[in-house]
Formats: structure tokens, sequence, C-alpha cells
């Protein structure tokens, strides 16, 4: 059997004013950290991609990012995504230029759609990822699957699997799920909406929020079909290492990069 | 023993640092350097390049730079180039249309055709192997002394396909085998990032950077 594109695992750190923080269900944080000390620890760990999302979202926030990308830089060679209050192309281009591979859109391209196009036509669609904020939300006995913007505070109406296939119409070269149910409640992903999101598109899918354990990222990646497993509490509190982690994965037949 | 004169190219909105930086962890200084006649005074040249190739190649044009490239590779001096640098010395790049490239190597350049009923998606994105070929025991490659079949990081929704298969350095299987990589004398162009793909990669920039000129 040939070689075969490997699944990422990549630890993602939620950073406030400059400190990596973990919340539960989006709302409390915790600290958890220095960012360009904890690049380096999943560098050296084998993580496949790293993710930085400004919780903080705020305009001096994203000063703080592109500096914060700077000096990740200059410690690892490996990608690099920034998302979180990204809401102009110049916002988007100030972190390409800071040396990340990929931004990512979230409620600003919800609000005015256009914005994915403008960034992939600028970068184009290998750097222009989508973040969907997702609730499984119960009216009347009937349920739906609704984005939801601002941190996960606002509904919008807009259903996700309409909105990821008009993203990736407009440019958006990968989607990442992040299920806010089972956010940060380490019971394992939303299995069922990221095989549907992923039969939705054309381009990757990396699953987030839920990841209790290496059988839950075991899941995601099998039954659930995603082409990426991102995770934060379980790598930032050392319950699991991202090593331990690929081992799993290798032993259940998933395709992981373990020579790094 | 660095290599005394290296240079990235810089002809647009890209951030090279990641690049520059990379050489620099294997000790080798990297300048980098946007006008023709820095191309010239270059020993070991580097193009990298994201985004869309049509722009990439309008922006070398408008500078200039296009003649001091193909003089450098035509003067058999060591040149890397990276994804976009890799798909631009073809004829053609089909791109949202045909754009003429810079026509240093024969062939084109074309978006992924894979089967998504085999879970395959576009762009073509993450780590994966590179099953290096062997072209000629002769001459150095950027891959001797790796392990085999490393992991590199790839992130590109087109490969090219060269006329001339024996400029083919490595392949890589997405559905089905596509050109990774190609070497013609010192002529090399990957289309993996190698200044993403952690110590394989710094080792294939470090094999680039002692060349001799």
């Amino acid at each position: 059997m040939p070689a075969l594109l490997t699944k990422r695992i990549i630890p993602c750190l939620d950073v406030d004013r400059g400190r990596v923080v973990k919340g539960v269900k989006f709302f409390d944080h915790i600290d958890a950290g220095d960012p360009v000390e904890q690049a380096a620890f999943y560098d050296a760990e084998g993580a496949d991609e790293l993710v930085f999302y400004d919780i903080s979202a705020s305009h001096e926030g994203r000063g703080i990012m592109a500096d914060l990308v700077r000096r990740v830089v200059e410690v690892v060679s490996m990608p690099l995504t920034v998302g979180g209050g990204i809401r102009t192309l110049e916002d988007a281009t100030r972190l390409i230029q800071a040396g990340a591979e990929k931004v990512s859109l979230n409620s600003a391209a919800v609000k005015r759609p256009e914005l994915i196009a403008e960034i992939s036509r600028a970068f184009g669609t290998c750097a222009t990822v989508l973040g969907v904020d997702a609730n499984r939300v119960i009216e009347a006995g009937h349920e739906r699957w609704e984005v939801f913007i601002n941190g996960g505070r606002t509904p919008t109406g807009v259903l996700v699997l309409d909105w990821v296939r008009r993203a990736v119409e407009l440019g958006a070269g990968e989607i990442v799920l992040n299920v806010m149910n089972v956010d940060g409640m380490k019971q394992g992903y939303d299995l069922e909406m990221t095989r549907a999101v992923g039969s939705s598109v054309t381009v990757p899918v990396v699953a987030s929020g839920g990841a209790g354990s290496p059988q839950d990222i075991a899941a995601v990646l099998s039954v659930g079909s995603a082409d990426a497993a991102l995770a934060a509490s379980i790598f930032h509190f050392r319950t699991h290492s991202v090593a331990e982690v690929k081992r799993h994965l290798r032993d259940c037949q998933i395709p992981v990069r373990l020579d790094a | 023993m660095p290599a005394a004169n290296l240079a990235i190219l810089n002809y647009g909105l890209a951030n090279l640092r990641s690049v520059q930086r990379a050489f620099e962890r294997v000790h080798v200084p990297a300048r980098i350097i946007t006008t023709p006649d820095e191309i010239d005074a270059t020993d070991h040249l580097v193009l990298p390049g994201v985004g869309a190739v049509a722009d990439a190649i309008a922006h070398i044009r408008s500078a200039s730079l296009d003649e001091p490239i193909r003089r450098h590779i035509t003067r058999g001096r060591p040149f890397l180039g990276i994804c976009l640098g890799l798909q631009m010395l073809f004829e053609t790049c089909h791109e949202g249309g045909a754009h003429q490239g810079l026509g240093v190597l024969r062939g084109d350049c074309v978006r992924f055709d894979v089967d998504v009923r085999l879970g395959l998606k576009v762009p073509h994105m993450g780590w994966n192997s590179l099953d290096i070929q062997t072209i000629n025991q002769k001459i150095p490659t950027l891959f001797d002394a790796l392990p085999n079949s490393p992991h590199v990081y790839f992130v590109h929704s087109y490969h090219v396909r060269p006329t001339d298969t024996s400029v083919i350095a490595a392949t890589t299987h997405y559905g089905e085998p596509f050109v990774s990589a190609i070497q013609r004398d010192n002529l090399f162009a990957v289309q993996f990032h190698p200044e993403k793909s952690q110590a394989i990669g710094r080792q294939i920039l470090a094999r680039f950077a002692h060349l001799p000129s």
C-alpha cells in the first residue's frame, strides 16, 4: 500500500492578551502559559500544526497576535494558523506577513462573506480557513445545526451545512468545525456533525471541540471522517501527549506522522 | 562550512522570515533580496511563493526578475524553488485560465483531479511522504541521507507535470502519484514547504546551501 496523507494532530492555543488560556464551554478561562514556550513544546512533541486563537479579539489583541506570530516563527518550523478577531483583509495581511501560514475567519465572515473571497484572492484558498462555531439547537422538538458568532454568544439563524458550502464557493480552503455543545466537556467530538460537514465540502475538515482522550481523536478521524483533529486542554494540561495520541492512532491503522 | 552567498527572492506580499529562519537554524545566513542586480550577485538562489501563481508570475515580470532568474539557472548556479517557485518554472500554469510560466522546464501545472469518493480533499494539505527517485547516482541530490519516505508538509491545490520525466526527483501519493520534487543539474524545486517541515525540512535546506556553486 502506498504511503498516505497523514491525519493531522493540531494543538490549539487560545490566547488572551498574549497568554495561552483554556476555557470550559467557551466562557471561563484559566491561564495555561506562555505561547512561545508552548509552541516549542508542541514542536518537539511532533504536533503537525499549531493554531493560535485570539479570544480577546480586540484591536490591541490583533497587534499582540502579529507580534506573537513573529516570535513563534523564530523558534518553530511548522505551519501556524491564526484566528480570532480577523475582520478585514488588512488584519489577515498583517498576520500572514508576520509568518502565519493560514488565517482562520469566523464572525466577520458570517457578517460579510465577501471577506473570504478577498483573503482567498490575495493569499490563495490554501491560506484561507473558515472557523465555524456550531450549536445543536432544539426548538419546538426540532433540532437544527446553527452557526453562532462573537465567541459563541450570538446565534445567527444560519445553518451549518449551508454556510460551509457557501464559504468553500467563496474560496475557503479548509473548515474548522467547533461544536459548542461538546467543547471543553472532554466527552468526545460531535462525530455526526463532523461527518456531515466533511461530506458537504471538497476541502479538508478539522474537527474541534470535545477531545478527552486518544480514543475520541481516533473516532473523529475515522467515524467522523475528519482530516485533522484539533484539541486544547488534553494537551495543555498534559493529560495526554501528542506522541501518545499518535501512537494510539497508528495502532488503530490511522495514518499519522511519527518520524518528526 | 556555510554557503557564502545565499539569497531568498522577495517579489510580493509573502512572509519570508520562516524560510530565512529555517536556514539560520542550520547556520546558513540567508539574505532577502528584491532586485535583478542582487540575483546576478547571488550564488544560491531560493524562490519561494504562496498564493496565486498568476499573481506571482505577474509580480516577477513587472519587477523584471524573470530574465535574471532564467540567467541564474542557465549559468548552472544552485537554484531552489518552493511551491509556486516550482510551479512557475513550467511553460503553462492552469489556474483560473492558462498562464504563461517562466518556461525553464517543459510541461504544465494543473489542479488536482482526485476522487472525492476516496475521501480525498483539495487542497492537498498536511504531511505526506516523499518517494525519492534515483536520478543519477553520481550527482548529489537534496534528499541524500534522509530516512526512507520522509514526511514533509504540503499545502497546494495544483501539481506539475514535467514533459521530461527524467527531471522527477521525488513523487508523492495522493490518489495517484504526483511530482513533488524535480532536479536538473543544479536546478532544484519542491512542491512541499521545507521551511515548515521541521527537522527534515531543515536537513533539505542545509543540503541545498552546501552544494558547491
